[in-house]
């Protein structure tokens, strides 16, 4: 290429600067380190593998009842209906359906798990700090946008095919929209509410927790939402650096053209993100605008509180 | 009413807030230059928001300071528990540098000491009436049955009970504003800052609110530095009031002072239209007996009606009704003065420094 006779009105194709060249030496640079990565990877592969473990060893008709009261009192009985009826549907969509399901939503649970770890006080921070914000925005711009396939080589380099690997790629794409979310709350807050918790002697961490954190939560939430929607949408890509679940299938049933199959195992990922959104819109919402004061209140918690209390 | 800085609970001397980011430079050259707002704005870019503030609250007065939006007064308020930080000058709590203390000695002045009410109430809107009561006494770390004490008795203070485990928003803005109230005084503190507290409110309610905290203050006696942009409210509730404009205090006085002495004519258009009926006393407008004598001769008074100098010009026009005489004002059982209807009518008017032209 750089032979190409140079033109001034196309200088562009003439040179060459060798960016490509050597940014791949990050795949040098991960497989130099992976060693030092692998017991950091066995110990999370660990907690991906337990949880997985965990939710197929709970018989599929437990987990379901489980979820159903899970959804009842985070979001109300319809949702809990909507969630019963879905979950039963996926499950009849194939014999394997329920266990790849739960693979899925193990996967997701620790990514999500592990955003909120890294993205709850990165928001803080960014919501607090516009320095801050202004570094990290254009980093999220770029998590957000950059495709998948690029990050994916030199993830596989670093820590090798499989669930860490998988959850990692996960994370950068689902991360993003907590952090915004978590600053634009406490960004929200109204300014008075936090002035008189000043004027009243709260520190600035009494602020966060009992001020700030708590009325920007609708928000934060908002933020969960996304990045729990974000992540089910990364399971078939990340399923091509061999992660189980149903992104595998689809994945599977594309090299195949199985159209059936396809079908099938992608039903069941807009399943369990319908599934997920309800649930987690409705925690959401406050339980006030329900018409219900305290959490405890409704649901089945409060059936069974209702329950006991008349008993005694 | 003169103080001697000693029992003054809040001692504000020589206070400056410039906001801007070379707030620095512009005070430096308002100190040597002596350079005014404008000015300031010009060459600085800065906004001069209070300049040159001094003044001393008492304990258990209620000290109002009176001014249009804009004039500073929310920023100067804001000075007492620092939650401004002055550009220069010093403030006084009990003695204590407010700027001198450290963050954590300032976070336990104003949890126990500084009770404060906002115009917009601010209440938390994820806590109950009661949690919001007891804020500052959470911040302190009380444990939870201490702290519910303690609400309570500011709620039934303030007239909620029964309201306690309601949401902000459940409550119409006079009980928000009664709630706001409550959690200032929950705490016990010895002063209390009043931000435009009843401003927010409609006219009847504003009036009922003001009756409320009057009888709250005189019960607790409470150093109250009350913000306003309404004067009638700061003569209703005020002991001393001063007058804010651009970030200057203006004149500071008794409510009776001001209306009857403004200081230049931006205070006078303040006053112009305020009843001076109940502010203006028969000590002011009566005319020395001697005096009056002198004029009309030698008069026969067991028949007038009798004031004491402290009586308002209200009590004098009910006197005056019953009666055609002028009104004999006596202290201590002896005639110091008398006020005829001209003089009262006059006085009405606010006219009180020129009574010797009433009868022409």
């Amino acid at each position: 290429m750089a032979d190409k006779e140079f033109n001034i009105l196309d200088p562009f194709s003439s040179v060459d600067l060798g960016i490509a060249e050597s940014a791949d030496g990050v795949k040098q640079w991960a497989i130099a380190n992976r060693d030092v990565i692998q017991p950091i990877k066995r110990f999370f592969n660990e907690i991906i593998v337990g949880i997985d473990n965990g939710l197929n060893a709970i018989p599929p008709v437990v987990m379901l009842a489980f979820m159903v009261l899970i959804a009842w009192q985070a979001a109300g009985r319809r949702v809990a209906i909507l969630v019963g009826v879905s979950m039963t549907v996926l499950g009849f969509l194939a014999p394997n359906a329920w266990a790849l399901a739960m693979t899925t939503l193990a996967i997701v649970v620790s990514a999500v798990i592990l955003c909120f770890i890294i993205g709850l006080p990165l928001g803080v921070l960014a919501g607090k700090n516009d320095r801050f914000e202004s570094i990290i925005r254009p980093v999220l711009d770029t998590m957000q946008t950059i495709p998948a396939f690029v990050y994916l080589v030199p993830v596989v380099m670093l820590i090798g095919i499989g669930n860490v690997s998988g959850v990692i790629v996960t994370i950068i794409f689902a991360l993003p929209p907590l952090v915004r979310l978590t600053s634009l709350g406490i960004r929200g807050v109204n300014e008075s509410v936090v002035e008189a918790a000043r004027a009243f002697g709260a520190s600035p961490r009494q602020i966060l927790l009992k001020v700030e954190l708590p009325l920007a939560t609708p928000t934060i939430l908002a933020g969960i939402n996304q990045t729990i929607m974000l992540s089910l949408s990364m399971v078939v890509i990340a399923s091509m650096i061999s992660v189980k679940g149903l992104g595998n299938e689809v994945l599977r049933a594309m090299g195949r053209l199985d159209a059936g199959k396809a079908l099938v195992s992608g039903l069941g990922i807009v399943i369990l993100a319908i599934v997920l959104d309800r649930i987690t819109q409705g925690m959401g919402q406050s339980g006030r605008d329900r018409g219900h004061r305290h959490w405890w209140e409704a649901g089945p918690v409060g059936l069974i509180l209702r329950l006991t209390g008349k008993n005694s | 009413m003169t103080i001697s800085s000693e029992d003054a609970v809040i001692d504000c001397r020589g206070l400056w807030k410039i906001f801007g980011k070379r707030a620095d430079e512009a005070m430096k050259a308002v100190q040597e230059q002596g350079l005014g707002k404008i000015e300031v704005r010009d060459q600085y870019d800065c906004v001069v928001g209070v300049q040159d503030a001094s003044f001393t609250v008492a304990r258990g007065e209620i000290f109002c300071i009176m001014g249009l939006s804009g004039s500073g007064k929310s920023t100067l308020i804001r000075h007492v528990n620092r939650l401004i930080d002055p550009t220069s000058g010093q403030l006084f709590i009990e003695g204590q540098d407010v700027n001198a203390l450290s963050a954590r000695e300032l976070r336990e002045v104003r949890a126990e000491k500084i009770g404060m009410v906002f115009q917009n109430m601010a209440l938390m809107p994820h806590k109950t009436v009661m949690d919001n009561v007891a804020f500052s006494l959470e911040v302190r770390g009380r444990d939870v049955q201490q702290r519910r004490d303690i609400a309570q008795h500011a709620i039934d203070a303030v007239d909620l009970n029964g309201w306690d485990q309601k949401y902000p928003d459940e409550l119409s803005g006079g009980m928000q504003q009664r709630v706001g109230l409550a959690r200032a005084i929950a705490a016990d503190p010895s002063i209390l800052l009043m931000d435009e507290p009843f401003s927010a409110l409609d006219p009847l309610i504003r009036r009922q609110l003001q009756d409320k905290f009057m009888t709250l203050s005189a019960e607790m006696k409470k150093t109250t530095l009350f913000i306003t942009h309404d004067l009638d409210e700061a003569i209703r509730i005020g002991d001393r009031i001063a007058i804010m404009k651009d970030g200057a205090l203006v004149q500071v006085g008794t409510p009776e002072d001001i209306v009857t002495n403004p200081v230049d004519d931006y205070v006078a258009d303040f006053v112009a239209g305020i009843s001076k009926l109940e502010l203006i006393s028969a000590g002011k407008i009566m005319e020395p007996v001697p005096k009056f004598e002198k004029r009309s001769g030698k008069v026969d008074i067991a028949a007038w009606p009798e004031a004491r100098p402290d009586h308002s010009l209200d009590d004098l026009v009910n006197l005056s009704i019953a009666t055609q005489h002028p009104i004999i004002v006596k202290s201590d059982g002896k005639p110091v003065g008398i006020v005829t209807k001209n003089a009262l009518l006059r006085g009405i008017q606010g006219d009180i420094d020129d009574t010797t032209s009433i009868e022409q």
